[in-house]
């Protein structure tokens, strides 16, 4: 049995993963980053318009700090997000945006002078201030009250991805490509690595490491329909799940973008409407001003996902043979705006949809795109259940941003989460205390167990296809948990998924290829995948209210009173067809922002028996605090910078506010 | 602008069927041979090779190795020879071929099996030898305070040739790879042009000229400019190779 032997062990190759190696890598540790693909081929690549970080630089950003970006998070996530979280994020993503143009990511700079924009279908001239030229550029996105989105064009993701991934390799961090992580090793308090298979021989072995990380990104591939790469199938959390030990949080809380591509699923990015594009119906109204006239185009994702199907059910989506869709009209940018800052869009539209978007309107309708949810930890990453088991990115739920994520913060939090776990990682590593005592034995039995699982696949009596049992499951998700969801519907989802959980036991596979053998990776994945689409829908079931992008038609307004908490599924039973559910309360006591009125979307709710109190509280404390700096009645309210690695603590200077 | 419309249909005619010839190889299956395996499929609208490779892999055949990613055009994953061209297979619609579409996997590259070859190894070797990196000043940067400052042109222009998706279109293109099988083709020449350009990295032309004044580097490129033909991010790698070996053999002659 080969067993790799390392300090610290990344399951994922994308941009939190490499950045938790680079930060341990950085204090003197060993760190092995696994990834199904090379590094650079992640999920990570896909982001496209920007990365929100209040830097303040450009004209419609001044006015725009940590505070600022910290209540617009807070109200995205519909009050779902751990507020110390947020503060730690948003304290550090202006450090992240910074680290990473010294690495090399060319960033859209500011040029000084003026410079016409698209604000609301107006044009509209703006005049860049001459001390920003040559600063990092922000544009407009949904659900932020200043333009915060640093960008690199529309490629953000892709060069920023290349910027890690070149800086991993200067690191010397060893990339262990086409490999898979299967189970994590284990005993019920303590994680020691993970068994591994190799996608290239097939081979199964053990990877040893004090600590394990996972950044596996999400699990859009639960769904038919999703902007999600074909790797997004969520077995980094899967497999923390299946641990019985380690919990996943509100995995019922899946964000739908509303601007797919029609039918692909393929994303164009949120900086389409950032930068002024418009939805259209199918007679050519622009709808959004009826539906949410604050903010229109640019409210929260869920909200204008929601709108668009609202508006489809009307009969005034435009038809197609595909079904209904809606449009996303660019052509008012410019064919010169598109080219500078909408390439990668341009390149899809055209071998996509065969189409000019200078000259055409783009069919669009909401896909599946983001999984709020992930393997529950604590603030520092690691999971409170499973000691040196972390997890960060997409594939977390630490949690920033509960039941909604604001466009741009997610590829920002890939970066923040990598710098501060990476540092706690290296300071677990650091500590004696965590030393690892393990037993070969151990690792054999799991390895042992996982290679017994594979045989019984070839070995099995059973008749049952993997590639049918996974269309069944995403046709199930995609049509009854969805954008609209009801008791009735996510029933039958919870229903049918179980049975199908239990054919899959008794999955087939007929090819013996040597080597990583496709047939059996899928026949393997999918056990895995309806464990997690069981905690999707089993979540959604019991959450009687509506929050964020969990929409309930039968319940559907946000219920603080009883739901203001974050759900936790595990899976003790590993033959058992539901995970067991438990519930982590939000203290509204401890709040910087009590739960309110979002901005956008419904006004309706039920308040929490604290938030009134709450909120006077805080009143008080802000009154009694006349005269003093921001940070100083920031600390007040809600102090959190004790929670950062000492290196990340510290304000972030701007233009309009320099150190001192 | 024009009234919206979507992508024109040919609602009226009965489904083509395609033939789908891949050259299919699995190198751990000792004693057997490389051959041509045909798959029939009905055509759907707006297929993709990423859709009828998928049909296929869940229909026909489970063992059938390729690699997709993200199906988008931009992670680089799917390259591939169609119809003796290499190209991105996930954004190519099967409507602009005849019935008979032919598959091989790209060369040079290590094979894995059937269409899946090793890009990644490649790619991590020649980042490691050309050190596709900004060298940085040792003391780093003081994360609390502004960013430097760059010229937003300068900016645009580097991100140009940062557009590189290492899909390996190139390396499968190039002529002088067949005969040297240490050139580091285009999309490595695209990266020391990508950071020379770059005000971050402190390297001069005399570091360049370390990694890439020789018949490996520049100076082996054969000008066939099969390379930029086939870049799917239309990079100017012709141009930029031409730029480099100007400045390179500046470099050499003064020594």
């Amino acid at each position: 049995m080969k067993i790799v032997y390392t300090d610290v062990l990344v399951i994922g190759g994308g941009l939190a993963g490499q950045r938790v190696a680079i930060g341990a890598r950085r204090r003197g540790f060993d760190a092995t980053v696994i990834s199904l693909v090379p590094a650079k081929r992640s999920h990570s690549a896909a982001a496209q318009g920007g990365m929100q970080a209040s830097l303040a630089n450009v004209l419609k950003a001044q006015g725009d700090s940590e505070d600022v970006h910290f209540e617009d998070t807070v109200r995205g996530s519909d009050w779902g997000a751990d507020q110390e979280v947020v503060r730690m994020f948003v304290n550090t993503a202006p450090k992240a945006v910074r680290e990473l143009a010294a690495w090399g990511v060319p960033w859209s700079r500011v040029r000084k002078g003026d410079r016409e924009v698209i604000i609301n279908g107006q044009r509209v001239t703006l005049t860049e201030r001459d001390e920003a030229h040559g600063l990092i550029m922000q544009r407009d996105f949904g659900g932020t009250k200043k333009w915060r989105a640093c960008y690199v064009s529309d490629g953000t993701g892709h060069a920023l991805l290349y910027a890690m991934s070149d800086r991993a390799i200067a690191s010397g961090v060893p990339v262990h490509e086409r490999a898979e992580a299967l189970a994590l090793i284990h005993d019920g308090g303590r994680c020691y690595g993970a068994v591994v298979r190799d996608l290239i021989t097939g081979e199964l072995m053990a990877y040893v490491a004090k600590a394990t990380a996972i950044a596996t990104g999400g699990a859009g591939r639960l769904y038919r329909v999703t902007t999600n790469a074909v790797i997004c199938e969520g077995i980094g959390t899967a497999i923390a799940l299946e641990t019985g030990v380690a919990a996943v949080g509100n995995m019922e809380a899946v964000q739908f973008h509303p601007t797919g591509i029609f039918p692909a699923g393929i994303l164009v990015t949120e900086g389409c409407r950032g930068d002024g594009g418009l939805l259209k119906d199918g007679e050519g109204h622009r709808f959004m001003p009826d539906y949410e006239p604050e903010k229109k185009e640019l409210a929260s994702r869920d909200v204008v996902s929601r709108r668009m199907e609202e508006h489809i059910r009307k009969g005034k989506g435009a038809k197609s043979r595909f079904g209904d869709h809606l449009w996303l009209d660019i052509t008012l940018l410019g064919r010169a705006h598109i080219d500078r800052n909408l390439r990668e869009v341009k390149e899809i539209c055209a071998y996509f949809l065969g189409i000019d978007p200078a000259e055409q309107w783009i069919a669009v309708r909401p896909a599946q795109h983001y999984t709020m949810g992930g393997v529950r930890t604590t603030p520092s990453g690691q999971s409170p259940a499973l000691m040196g088991l972390f997890a960060a990115g997409e594939a977390a739920c630490w949690d920033m941003h509960g039941f909604n994520r604001l466009g741009g913060n997610s590829v920002a939090e890939t970066v923040v989460a990598g710098m501060i776990v990476g540092e706690n990682i290296a300071d677990f590593c650091a500590d004696p205390a965590n030393d690892i005592d393990f037993s070969t034995g151990l690792v054999r039995d799991f390895v042992e167990r996982e290679q017994g699982k594979l045989d019984a696949l070839f070995a099995s009596g059973g008749t049952e296809d993997a590639s049918a049992i996974r269309a069944e499951m995403q046709d199930l998700m995609t049509d009854k948990v969805g954008i609209f969801r009801t008791g009735r519907e996510l029933e039958e989802a919870v229903d049918a998924l179980q049975k199908l959980l239990v054919r899959s036991r008794s999955i087939r596979v007929r090819g013996h290829a040597l080597g990583a053998n496709p047939e059996l990776v899928t026949a393997y994945r999918v056990q895995k995948m309806l464990k997690l689409a069981l905690c999707v829908a089993y979540g959604a079931l019991v959450r009687t209210e509506s929050r964020g992008a969990h929409f309930r038609e039968d319940y559907p307004r946000r219920n603080d009173q009883e739901w203001l908490k974050r759900t936790l599924a595990t899976w003790p039973d590993e033959r058992g067809t539901l995970p067991t559910l438990g519930y982590e309360p939000l203290d509204v006591m401890r709040m910087e922002l009590p739960p309110g009125w979002r901005g956008y979307g419904a006004k309706d709710y039920i308040d929490h028996p604290d938030t009134a109190r709450r909120a006077s509280e805080l009143e008080a404390l802000k009154g009694r605090m006349a005269g003093a700096d921001r940070f100083t009645v920031q600390n007040a309210l809600m102090p959190y910078e004790h929670l950062l690695p000492v290196s990340l603590r510290g304000h972030n200077e701007r233009m309009d506010e320099r150190l001192t | 602008m024009s009234e919206p419309q979507t992508v024109a249909p040919n609602d009226h005619e009965p489904p083509r069927r395609l033939h789908i010839n891949v050259l299919r190889f699995n190198p751990r299956e000792a004693g057997t041979e490389p051959r041509v395996q045909t798959y029939e499929i009905e055509e759907a609208h707006g297929m993709t090779l990423f859709l009828a490779l998928s049909e296929i892999r869940e229909k026909q055949d489970p063992s059938l190795q390729f690699d997709f990613v993200c199906r988008a055009g931009i992670c680089g994953s799917c390259a591939m020879v169609i119809n003796g061209r290499p190209g991105l297979a996930c954004r190519t619609l099967t409507t602009q071929f005849g019935s008979e579409i032919t598959l091989a996997p790209l060369p040079v590259f290590e094979l894995i099996g059937d269409l899946s070859v090793n890009t990644g190894k490649w790619m991590r070797a020649m980042s490691e030898r050309l050190e596709t990196w900004v060298h940085m000043n040792e003391a780093g940067v003081d994360l609390h305070k502004m960013e430097e400052r760059m010229d937003p042109a300068l900016a645009e222009e580097v991100y140009e040739l940062d557009r590189c998706i290492e899909c390996g279109c190139c390396v499968g293109a190039c002529g002088t790879l067949r005969m040297r099988p240490g050139f580091v083709g285009a999309v490595g020449l695209n990266k020391i042009a990508r950071f020379r350009l770059d005000p971050r990295d402190n390297r001069s032309d005399d570091d360049y000229y370390e990694l890439v004044g020789d018949d490996e580097g520049v100076f082996g490129c054969m000008s066939l400019v099969g390379c930029q033909d086939v870049c799917p991010k239309n990079l100017p790698l012709a141009t930029q190779i031409a730029f480099l070996r100007r400045k390179m053999l500046a470099n050499g002659l003064k020594r």
